[in-house]
């Protein structure tokens, strides 16, 4: 044991002594999830509102509604520039949609409502195709704002009442309508007549149709984020901190790998290898020294995330500490591995770099894997990577139990044996 | 005290060693000479336990050696054809280090340390990085981190590639004071000159075995009497001796007889200049 904690001594002290090596394996990861942290959202404040252009080429009074409710509405910032310049904003960058109501939109919409054959206006959506899931966002909530927005003045006692006049009209002199349909519907503007008639002897009831205001949400949503605690917003620097931090950390399992090739190479290897010590005692210290190294870098991180970027633990601290050591064996043995399947230190760092970031990428380093499809996310269960990432988002934000903690810690450790054997099995001992 | 018999070993097609014999006996230097690829290496490294044998043994004090943690080991230290230092730990440091993996600790290892430095002149820069030592320094460090678990035998790998005269002076002072206190030393190296100097006996190897071994003296008897051959006559030498050994046909040559290092070192004096 004591030639075991005699070399990764010497590991620990000749890493710390590089200052250089060290600061950038802590700075630049720092730095970077300071960056990604931001772009994703940053620390917890108020919801951001989606930039967007609304044109009323209609100008009645529904459109002018729908443009107020859309104004109203929390999910968007609206502006009206018109819509050309509009245009010009969406291809720019500057907004994610431009909606335009065409003109004749108030009156055909409401003719639409109830006839199916009756022509719809066509309200067209120009947006930007990196940001696609504004569409979805935009069409959803502009539903919800013309069909209220419609509706009311369909039923309303003043602008309705043309509408329902209207309405009979095109019903009666329908050609292609069965009598019983044309019957019924004659019938139910009777009786929306006669709900505007007293809607406008009674103005004093304050809703429009005498209580009835047209079709409106028949729901309404509580929207609360479930994270570690009622009071706890999610932090996007949470994540960006777990995903660098297992970056670099990494890259620094990489290199103790080529520190190993490049010992090889050397006449320090022959020295350590005529010592009366093992073969397992001789990787055994670097996987201690790589473990206490990558602990001390994650902890380092995470302590810029605490102090800076509002990052917390907000799960159980033991089960973060586990996911920690894991995470270090998983990089000790995880250098090891490149030192014994590599060739030369020069071919072998690029081939270990591109693998690394091809790690940390399916791992979730760099986005969130629930961004991902379904297909990848379970393909990505295989990468030792997302479970740490995983491991380390459950014991940070999202505040969960050291229970949570343990299938990541034990997919990582069995990769670390994994690993840890592979490498005792491949290690040329002889040049 | 070592004894190495028909060393076999090969790395896929390759014969590296084919059949190496050797024995180093206590209070004696051996040299090891061979050119480039005839096996001295992996002679070395089998020595050591380093490499494996495919064939033959090692054994020390009538004991085999075999397996990396073979306790036979503590007896055999290692002074490797590079530099062999942590750079950016201080000399002691480094000491200590090969004296942990040799199982030394507390005032034992403190003994030694301070002993290898002071044997080697570097006493004086136990805190000194390598990293800041000059060729001469770094090559004596290199010995000493060989010697800090105190080895009854010691195998040495061209120790002194790239020192000046004064380091490499220093060096075989070193070295014959060891054989004086009764170690037994295996030196590999391509200059005649310091087995002429240094070795009692040595053996010669080529394509990866013993082509010859016995004393200096001896080996010299291998050449054929008619062979040119150079001696080195010491005492005062007069005109009239040269002149006749010129008319016997033997070439004279206008020269002191002393090696350049030898002029060399008594121009620029003998102290070391770390």
């Amino acid at each position: 044991m004591k030639p075991i904690l005699a070399l990764a001594r010497t590991d620990i002290v000749l890493y710390l002594g590089n200052r250089k090596a060290l600061l950038v394996s802590l700075v630049a990861p720092i730095l970077i999830a300071a960056f990604f942290g931001s772009v994703l959202g940053g620390a917890p404040k108020k919801a951001i509102r989606i930039p967007i252009a609304v044109t009323d080429l209609d100008g009645s009074a529904v459109s002018k509604k729908i443009v107020a409710a859309i104004a109203a509405d929390a999910t968007f910032e609206v502006q009206s520039p018109g819509d050309e310049a509009a245009r010009d904003l969406v291809r720019r960058g500057k907004i994610r949609a431009a909606v335009v109501l065409p003109k004749g939109f108030g009156d055909e919409a409401a003719k639409a409502l109830f006839r199916r054959d009756a022509r719809k206006p066509e309200v067209t959506v120009h947006y930007d195709p990196s940001q696609s899931t504004t569409l979805a966002l935009v069409k959803g909530l502009l539903a919800q704002h013309a069909m209220q927005a419609v509706a009311q003045s369909a039923f309303s006692p003043t602008e309705g009442r043309k509408f329902i006049a209207d309405s009979r009209r095109d019903v009666e002199s329908a050609a292609t309508m069965k009598p019983e349909s044309k019957q019924d519907l004659l019938a139910l503007f009777d009786s929306l007549d006669r709900i505007q008639a007293r809607a406008k002897a009674e103005p004093a009831s304050g809703q429009a149709g005498g209580g009835f205001g047209g079709f409106q949400m028949p729901f309404a949503t509580k929207e609360i984020e479930v994270t570690s605690g009622e009071r706890r917003k999610y932090n996007a620097y949470a994540h960006s901190f777990a995903g660098m931090g297992v970056q670099f950390v990494l890259f620094m399992g990489v290199e103790l790998g080529m520190g190993l090739l490049l010992m090889r190479r050397q006449g320090i290897w022959k020295r350590l290898r005529a010592a009366p010590i093992t073969r397992s005692m001789l990787l055994s210290s670097r996987i201690v020294s790589g473990t206490v190294i990558a602990v001390a870098l994650m902890i380092g991180i995470y302590a810029a995330g605490i102090a800076a970027f509002d990052v917390r633990i907000e799960g159980s601290v033991t089960g973060f500490i586990g996911v920690l050591v894991a995470f270090g064996m998983l990089t000790a043995t995880f250098g090891l591995l490149i030192a014994a399947l590599g060739g030369s230190p020069e071919a072998t760092r690029g081939i270990a770099i591109v693998a690394t970031l091809l790690m940390v990428m399916l791992g979730g380093a760099w986005v969130p894997t629930f961004v991902f499809p379904d297909w990848l996310q379970t393909a990505t269960l295989a990468m030792p990577t997302r479970w740490a990432i995983d491991g380390l988002a459950a014991m940070t934000w999202r505040g969960l139990g050291i229970e949570e903690a343990l299938a990541p810690i034990g997919v990582m450790l069995a990769f670390s044996v994994a690993f840890g054997l592979l490498a005792l099995a491949r290690f040329r001992w002889e040049e | 005290m070592l004894q190495a018999i028909d060393l076999h070993k090969s790395y896929g097609d390759k014969v590296a060693v084919a059949g190496i014999s050797l024995e180093a006996r206590p209070g004696e230097i051996l040299g090891l000479l061979g050119p480039n690829g005839a096996g001295k290496s992996t002679t070395v490294a089998m020595i050591c336990g380093i490499a494996r044998p495919d064939r033959g043994t090692v054994s020390l004090a009538g004991e085999r050696l075999e397996g990396d943690e073979s306790p036979l080991k503590q007896r055999l230290g290692l002074v490797p054809q590079d530099i062999s230092l942590f750079e950016e730990l201080p000399a002691l440091e480094n000491l200590r280090l090969f004296g942990r993996l040799y199982g030394l600790d507390g005032t034992l290892l403190a003994e030694r340390c301070t002993a290898a430095l002071t044997l080697v002149g570097l006493a004086g820069e136990a805190k000194a990085k390598p990293s800041t030592f000059s060729g001469g320094m770094k090559r004596r460090l290199n010995i000493a981190c060989a010697l800090v678990h105190d080895p009854d035998v010691l195998v040495l790998d061209e120790p002194t590639v790239g020192v000046d005269p004064q380091s490499r002076n220093a060096i075989f002072g070193n070295l014959e004071t060891l054989r004086a206190r009764g170690k037994a030393l295996v030196y590999t190296t391509h200059y005649m000159e310091e087995v002429e100097r240094l070795c009692d006996r040595i053996v010669i190897v080529d394509h990866g075995k013993v082509i010859a071994s016995d004393t200096k003296a001896n080996l010299h008897r291998l050449l054929p009497a008619t062979a040119k051959r150079r001696v080195e006559i010491e005492g005062e030498i007069d005109d009239a001796l040269l002149a006749r050994l010129a008319s016997m046909g033997l070439a004279v040559r206008g020269e002191t007889g002393a090696s350049l290092e030898s002029v060399f070192l008594h121009l620029t004096g003998r102290e070391l200049r770390d």
